[in-house]
């Protein structure tokens, strides 16, 4: 179990909605990873990103907890909602607000409540660009 | 390289009633793949799309895949 993952998982599991994705809540990268936040936005959810490019040890990380070969990857309540394929479709279907709902009650209703954290930023992990 | 993912999904499932991989682009690298099968029913769309993926380790494994949609439906 590395340090890196122990962070992703935390992150996982502290954040209420958060988005693994190429880019920041401002600027998505990839159309993927754009339309996964544009259903979380069209539902009015708030929620945290988390780029993955900066180290491939993220996504690689990632992917091995989460079983999921691709980005992005939403986690609602520390559990696997999609990529944006089904995000995309969930949000189509009115099922994106029921599962946030079940999951986190009233208190994902947060329209414009978006930021990127990261999990580089801690004591006793060096970044190695492009690494 | 549809044939390809085609031939994949058709063998990891054999009963599906619909099999159909689009390639978005024409550059052999971004697809749309959709299945449709009966044994989907009753599962959620993550366990749907991850045997997608596990049908397609190969071709995500080896770079062929740069970018992948993915469509399932369980029959009605």
């Amino acid at each position: 179990m590395s340090d890196l993952q122990d962070r992703i998982r935390d992150t996982i599991e502290q954040e209420p909605v958060v988005a693994f994705i190429k880019g920041t809540h401002e600027q998505a990268y990839c159309g993927n990873s754009d339309r996964a936040l544009q259903a979380l936005r069209g539902v009015g959810a708030g929620f945290a990103t988390l780029h993955v490019l900066p180290d491939p040890r993220i996504r690689e990380e990632l992917s091995a907890l989460s079983d999921w070969p691709t980005i992005p990857q939403v986690f609602v309540a520390g559990e696997l909602v999609g990529g944006a394929d089904i995000v995309q479709e969930l949000a189509m279907t009115g099922q994106l607000e029921a599962t946030l709902e079940e999951k986190l009650g009233e208190a994902w209703r947060r329209p414009g409540d978006e930021r990127t954290v990261s999990v580089l930023d801690g004591p006793g992990l060096r970044v190695v660009p492009g690494g | 390289m549809s044939e390809r993912l085609a031939g994949l999904l058709h063998a990891a499932f054999p009963d599906a009633s619909e099999v159909d991989v689009v390639d978005r682009t024409g550059g052999g690298d971004h697809f749309h793949v959709t299945v449709v099968d009966a044994s989907f029913q009753g599962l959620s769309l993550v366990a749907q799309h991850r045997l997608v993926y596990d049908a397609l380790t190969e071709p995500l494994g080896d770079g062929t895949i740069h970018e992948l949609r993915i469509t399932t439906r369980g029959e009605a």
